[in-house]
């Protein structure tokens, strides 16, 4: 199946159309939701320098991303923001970064990330933003928002000489006296008592931060409690989690929860299996996207809109400068598979790296 | 006119069998350039070369007799017109700057926003523009070609073909032709890069193409190669211009489309800036192509002024300015939110910029002259 955009929102219409049969014969099979449409930006990591400015390449990344998921039709329901509005968590980050914000038409929701966390610990985004965990519902999908970048709380209330010394230990990738990101014990408590109310036959979405699944820990691609969580999630007949932080495309599936990244739109990370001093657990079925050239500055970033059907999560990407990609449900295998890049022969060979 | 130009025209008139000659146009290649691509079902031949030549010139094409291809192509004007934006019958101004036709053989697609995949399928547009020839059909164009002796003779010629064997694909095909013979290297710069003559250039324009291929980042879409220079990725790229023309939000971004649906990409967006300024999203309707314009050849350009898609610059000095401000010709002026990642601040100094200039005035053929 070859999907471009043009012929997403052809299915995306017939998809709404079909919305409109009688409510009886969607519910049989997925509970009472219905087809609808989201679209999601991430990890903006706006960064301040000093006085007025801030980096300009973060800035533009989040302006252009705003501006193109505006022009969006059909519009969609709703928006996410997955997290790293900030890239130190100051308070000039997150005001400026929320001011850009501002131009978004329609309702956001955000998620909160670890460069938003770890300098006031969430005191600033909260009283700005709202709560850092939380779940709403949404045409028959129930939507859980997690804060998945909890740590030990040894570490995070071990004598610190300034709260910033924290939060540039958290951002540090490979940094041998970090410390994984997890939910907590609290925060599963609260997932546990929050999904009790729900029917087992309503789609889940679940919106993190980091994978609620293990695939590098030196770079945080990782929650260290992710199986408590994917063992909460088990009993329902489809979820989806999505998450930022990695700043490129990876899904897998593992039982009945499907995984998708979401990109940034600040600057792409090389993918794990590429850094080999670690090993990395890459999902099997993610298809790297191709890195043309980093003299476009928005090349391997982007954003993403989501078309819900039929409780599936289908996910395409926005590249500027780059292919857009489509990743989607296949109900037929059980799981997402690339709608051009998936099998073997169709991908574009990966530029070898020395 | 181009002594390149010229000396393949001269090669034409020699007669050689078609397939002999493209072995010829691809050993005459000049200096800088590869050979000349040349579909497989229109080969270049003398005599399709006159013809074409004859049609690009012809100014009965056009509802008012007074305008033809050269109207806008004037070989006098490095085949294009001087104008910002072009002007048609009636003067009719349409919205975009004529491109030089020079090279244009090498482009992979036609048209700023690449509508069209080749100059034959390219050449049939502008006689129907209302802005351009005015036409309400190809009808007028056939009629005059089947029946007056000329062209009769010429096309029998070219094509084997007379009275109503000859179709608007003929037309068309010879206009590519003739299109494929004005070809322009052999500038100072592919003598001094390409040949290896350190004196072609001046000082300043050899401290230009430093520049050029280092902070000032030209290279990456106006490419140079390690045996020939296009001076294009053959992309296309949002870089600024005219961005205030560009839909503010969905409802005018909708009323754009409709406009391209309605009346089809060519008429539309030759007729109302607001949607010319959608760019290539006119044809992928993708929105990372929202504004982006193809990466238009440098040969030539100090003789092609007017610059830019809309011909909003008058100089090479403001445009190596816009560039240099990051895709806006005053530091002050907002930066459009949908600009390139490629397109930044370049902090060049007023003596880079100076030498970027210089460099660029080495991109000119020998032969080119204003009138």
């Amino acid at each position: 199946m070859n999907l471009n955009r043009r012929a997403f929102l052809k299915t995306t219409g017939a998809a709404l159309m079909a919305s409109g049969f009688p409510m009886s014969l969607v519910k049989m099979a997925f509970g009472a939701a219905q087809d609808f449409t989201f679209a999601y930006i991430s990890d903006a990591h706006i960064q301040y320098i000093k006085g007025d400015k801030f980096v300009r390449n973060w800035d533009m990344g989040l302006i252009r991303a705003i501006r193109e998921a505006n022009l969006l039709t059909p519009r969609p329901d709703f928006f996410m923001f997955g997290g790293d509005l900030a890239q130190l968590g100051r308070k000039e980050e997150l005001d400026h970064g929320l001011e850009i914000m501002s131009r978004l038409r329609g309702r956001v929701h955000y998620v909160i990330g670890e460069h938003d966390y770890y300098l006031d610990l969430g005191e600033y985004w909260q009283s700005k933003i709202g709560p850092l965990w939380y779940s709403f519902d949404h045409k028959g999908v129930h939507f859980v928002v997690l804060n998945s970048i909890l740590t030990y709380d040894s570490w995070t209330h071990k004598k610190w000489a300034a709260p910033m010394d924290r939060m540039l230990a958290m951002a540090r990738l490979d940094n041998p006296q970090g410390s994984p990101f997890m939910v907590g014990e609290e925060q599963l408590g609260w997932i546990k008592k929050d999904l009790e109310k729900v029917d087992r036959t309503t789609p889940v979405v679940v919106f993190s931060h980091s994978p609620i699944q293990k695939i590098y820990k030196g770079w945080n691609f990782w929650t260290e409690d992710a199986e408590k969580v994917q063992a909460l999630l088990e009993p329902f007949d489809k979820v989806t989690v999505i998450y930022g932080h990695v700043h490129q495309i990876q899904y897998n599936q593992i039982g009945n929860i499907t995984f998708h990244a979401v990109m940034a739109t600040a600057w792409p990370w090389p993918y794990p299996e590429s850094y080999s001093q670690v090993p990395s657990h890459l999902p099997k079925l993610t298809v790297p996207m191709n890195r043309a050239d980093p003299f476009f500055e928005r090349d391997a970033t982007g954003w993403q809109f989501i078309d819900v059907g039929k409780g599936n999560v289908n996910m395409h990407y926005q590249l500027p400068d780059n292919e857009n990609r489509s990743v989607v449900f296949n109900p037929k295998t059980g799981y997402p598979q690339d709608v051009r890049y998936q099998d073997m022969d169709s991908r574009i060979p990966p530029q070898t790296h020395y | 006119m181009n002594r390149t130009i010229r000396y393949l025209k001269g090669m034409l008139r020699a007669g050689a069998v078609a397939a002999t000659f493209v072995a010829c146009v691809a050993l005459a290649a000049p200096l800088g350039l590869p050979p000349v691509p040349v579909p497989a079902d229109n080969a270049i031949t003398p005599e399709k070369v006159k013809l074409g030549d004859k049609l690009f010139h012809d100014t009965g094409f056009s509802t008012t007799g007074e305008v033809s291809c050269s109207t806008c192509h004037d070989q006098n004007k490095g085949f294009t017109d001087g104008l910002p934006v072009s002007e048609g019958i009636h003067k009719l101004k349409g919205t975009r700057n004529a491109p030089t036709v020079v090279n244009a053989a090498y482009l992979q697609t036609q048209f700023w926003d690449g509508r069209e995949p080749t100059l034959e399928s390219q050449s049939a547009q502008p006689f129907l523009n209302p802005v351009e020839m005015g036409l309400e059909n190809h009808d007028p164009i056939l009629t005059v070609v089947r029946s007056d002796p000329e062209y009769g003779d010429l096309f029998q010629k070219a094509f084997g073909k007379s009275g109503e064997q000859i179709t608007m694909v003929e037309v068309q095909q010879a206009l590519a032709t003739f299109q494929r013979t004005l070809i322009a290297g052999n500038s100072p710069f592919d003598r001094y890069y390409f040949g290896g003559d350190k004196t072609a250039m001046s000082p300043e324009a050899i401290r230009g193409l430093e520049v050029f291929v280092g902070q000032g980042r030209c290279v990456s879409c106006h490419v140079i190669e390690q045996t020939q220079a296009l001076f294009t990725d053959n992309r296309f790229h949002m870089i600024g211009v005219a961005a205030n023309q560009m839909p503010k939000d969905l409802d005018e971004l909708s009323a754009a489309v409709e406009d391209v649906k309605k009346r089809g990409t060519d008429i539309a967006v030759l007729s109302n800036a607001k949607t010319s300024s959608l760019g290539r999203y006119a044809v992928t309707r993708d929105l990372t192509d929202i504004g982006a314009f193809k990466t238009p050849t440098l040969r030539n350009i100090d003789l092609t002024a007017p610059y830019l898609h809309d011909g909003s610059v008058e100089t090479l000095e403001e445009v190596v300015q816009f560039y240099n401000n990051g895709g806006r010709l005053e530091e002050t002026d907002p930066v459009p939110e949908l600009l390139s990642g490629g397109i930044r601040p370049l902090n060049l100094t007023e003596e880079q910029q100076a030498d970027l200039v210089e460099f660029l005035k080495a991109l000119t053929s020998p032969g080119f002259f204003r009138k």
